[in-house]
């Protein structure tokens, strides 16, 4: 104090509070920062608290030490190749055009990743493509590095071929079932690509299948199923965060020829690179079709359209989260409006599944709320993207790979923290983002509407990891290790008669019925559902 | 550069004024910014639309907390700077090197993807028009008249009246 007065000698008040009003002005303005945040992050923790939404990752799966596992793929096309390189084997051609792309593009990370990733002690020993260019592209760059891999004509030469324990298959639809079911008989574990079956018969025959091979580990190529924000979003609902969810609507939003699957038609494709015949399978017998084994999804024969190919994913997303099962009702409906090029299924399509008995949870007198409806709507001429909502009484959530919740303004279970203004209803009361830690350069709008889904990649710890490996990797575990992989027979069982629920209520035009107690989709007499679902004339 | 300026009080007063709110500006973004942890500049440096290759540099794993510690340091000085008037012309330099990068990695040229923002925009901005107020406190230092600079400058001067 001493010292001060002498500093101050001299100094009259007036020259005092020239000299020093400065002082308490910044002391107001910081304390004023100081209260105002102190007060944000109070209403902020009492409302996690009364959230407690544990954000977590999902499990992560067990070693795989040991021989490695020898591995054989049926079907070496665009998701085989993929499947592949999650399994750590990338081709040649992909390893040079990454290379160059990075090169040109510093923040493109595939090549980086990709080497980056972890080893999955496994031996690609054989492969069985039907197309001599996919097949030959395989055993180019598959025979290195220690991994010597044969191919097979059939699908049955390499299944009782004694070099392998476990398949993948990544075939068109209408093989999946058939392919499983005799890898299965013959001891082997299998990945099986979405939608798991192409008829309601072999969904039954599947699952027969498996229930009398249970060491068997049957995986179902969902791999969104490893997205971190699933099991937060879970916890959401388990904490009853959003009150009775009775709307529940997920997209497709695509705009584009290759979203609508019109795929490159390969310049060597002929009846002398192709087994035709081994295409068809039990599809009807026409002549080679360049168009028809390339694009296949556009065809009933062979894939189901946005039924099959896209909604697959969306329901299981949804029972993922939700676990509700198969629907008592779905009706459908669209059209052939966006790509008239002679394919027979829609390209717009808007399936609703009721579910009258299910409920998320209420906040308010018993008995009031009960039963939820699943829109998916998906167009092929729009990529707006519409995202995928769960609309309960008290909040909507938003899930993606960032999971967003808003409160409803005529919440009953926030109604106090509204009024109070402790909510914001126009401010996410949850918002979980796994990429905090970092933004993704996320390449086009298509990858985008996967990397949404979970499709592409996921987060662990922070850093994006690709889905389908998390996948693959859980299925060796629940094979070396035991345990059930997340998505198995009943949960393929339940997505596979969803979908095919779909597109039978789209071609009859009529609410189609699950009969739960007796596992069965309703027909009226002498009604053929497969051959309807099936029938490849109508247009 | 000599810088000898005699102004009347109404001209002192509203430098000094103009120098307060600016010092509060500053100074209130870094409080705010202190006592929230998870605040980072990650996003606005990732998103900006042009030098986006500096910018994004800035962004980097190794850069980002660096970054992040200095601006917020930086904020506070400047803050604590204008307001106390105390070495304002060292505040004043980072304050508009400061300002000039937020521009910069934002900027509102013709052309250019323009963010959310409160107002319309064209070339010029708040940022920038912030960085030209406190060029003006530069060429017109008032810390003698208000300010704990008083204190040390020697002849004390009170602003004479013409
Ligand atoms: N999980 C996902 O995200 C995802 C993504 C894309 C595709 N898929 C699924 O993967 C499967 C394959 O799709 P795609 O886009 O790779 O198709 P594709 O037409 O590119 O590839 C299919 C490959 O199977 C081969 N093939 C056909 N019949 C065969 C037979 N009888 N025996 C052996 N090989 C045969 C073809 O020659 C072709 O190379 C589909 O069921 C699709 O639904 C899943």
């Amino acid at each position: 104090m001493a010292t001060d007065k002498k500093l101050f000698k001299g100094l009259s008040r007036r020259d005092l509070l020239k000299t020093l009003g400065g002082i308490p002005l910044f002391g107001v303005i910081w304390s004023a920062g100081a209260n105002f945040s102190a007060k944000a992050k109070r209403e902020r923790n009492l409302l996690l608290e009364t959230l407690n939404i544990k954000a977590s990752a999902p499990p992560a799966s067990g070693p795989l030490s040991g021989e490695p596992l020898r591995v054989g793929l049926i079907g070496f096309g665009i998701r085989g190749e993929q499947l592949m390189r999650s399994l750590g084997f990338a081709t040649n051609e992909w390893l040079e055009q990454m290379a160059k792309s990075s090169a040109e593009n510093p923040n493109d990370k595939r090549l980086e990743d990709f080497k980056a990733q972890e080893n999955l002690n496994v031996k690609l020993t054989a492969i069985c493509d039907i197309f001599d260019a996919q097949a030959e592209k395989a055993l180019a760059s598959f025979n290195s590095n220690g991994n010597t891999c044969k191919r097979y004509r059939t699908h049955l030469d390499l299944i009782n071929s004694g070099e392998v324990d476990a398949v993948i298959i990544a075939t068109p639809d209408h093989w999946h079932a058939p392919m499983a079911i005799d890898a299965i008989n013959a001891g082997l574990h299998v990945y099986l690509e979405k939608p798991m079956t192409h008829t309601i018969q072999e969904t039954y025959d599947l699952r027969d299948v498996c229930r009398k091979n249970p060491n068997i580990k049957l995986a179902v190529g969902h791999q969104h199923r490893q997205t971190q924000s699933f099991l937060t979003a879970q916890d959401a609902i388990a904490k009853n965060t959003l009150g009775h969810v009775s709307l529940v609507v997920t997209t497709t939003n695509r705009n584009d020829d290759n979203g609508a699957w019109q795929y490159d038609i390969h310049p060597d494709a002929s009846t002398d690179t192709i087994d035709w015949d081994a295409f068809l399978g039990t599809a009807p017998k026409i002549p080679f079709n360049a168009e028809h084994f390339f694009r296949w999804r556009k065809w009933w024969a062979y894939g189901s359209g946005l039924s099959g190919d896209l909604l697959t994913h969306d329901y299981d997303r949804i029972n993922c989260v939700l676990k509700m099962g198969i629907p008592k009702y779905i009706t459908a409906s669209g059209g052939i409006y966006t790509h008239r090029d002679g394919r027979n299924v829609p390209d717009v399509m808007q399936i609703n599944m009721d579910f009258p008995d299910f409920s998320t949870g209420t906040s308010q007198e018993p008995g009031k709320e009960k039963g939820m409806t699943l829109v998916y709507s998906a167009t092929l001429g729009n990529q707006f993207e519409r995202g995928t909502l769960l609309m309960g009484h008290d909040a909507t959530m938003e899930l993606g790979n960032m999971l967003t919740i808003h409160a409803d303004p005529r919440s009953t279970k926030y109604a106090e923290l509204i009024k109070e203004n402790k909510i914001d209803p126009m401010v996410p009361i949850y918002q979980y983002d796994p990429s905090a830690n970092g933004v993704d350069a996320v390449t086009s709008a298509t990858a985008k509407y996967f990397a949404n889904k979970g499709l592409l990649w996921t987060y662990r710890d922070g850093k994006r990891v690709d889905s389908t490996f998390l996948h693959i990797r859980e299925w060796m575990s629940c094979i070396r290790n035991g345990g059930e992989p997340s998505c198995g027979i009943n949960e393929g069982f339940e997505e596979a008669i969803a979908a095919h629920m779909g597109g039978l209520s789209y071609k009859i035009g009529r609410r189609i019925e699950w009969d739960h107690e007796n596992e069965k989709i309703i027909a009226l007499p002498g009604e053929d559902l497969d051959a309807i679902l099936l029938n490849n004339d109508i247009t | 550069m000599s810088l000898t300026f005699q102004f009347t009080k109404a001209q002192t007063f509203s430098l000094v004024l103009l120098r307060i709110l600016i010092g509060w500006h500053f100074l209130y973004e870094g409080v705010i910014k202190v006592y929230s942890p998870s605040w980072s500049a990650k996003g606005y440096l990732l998103s900006a639309t042009y030098m986006e290759s500096f910018f994004q540099w800035l962004a980097s794993e190794s850069m980002i907390s660096i970054v992040d510690t200095l601006n917020i340091g930086a904020l506070l000085l400047i803050g604590f700077g204008l307001i106390i008037g105390f070495k304002t012309k060292w505040a004043i330099i980072l304050g508009i090197g400061l300002l000039i990068l937020y521009y910069l990695a934002h900027p509102p040229f013709p052309g250019y993807p323009q963010g959310p923002s409160e107002g319309s925009y064209w070339i010029v901005n708040k940022n920038l028009i912030e960085a030209a107020a406190l060029l003006v406190l530069y060429m017109f230092p008032t810390e003698t008249s208000f300010g704990l600079a008083r204190l040390f400058s020697k002849s004390q001067p009170e602003t004479p009246n013409p």
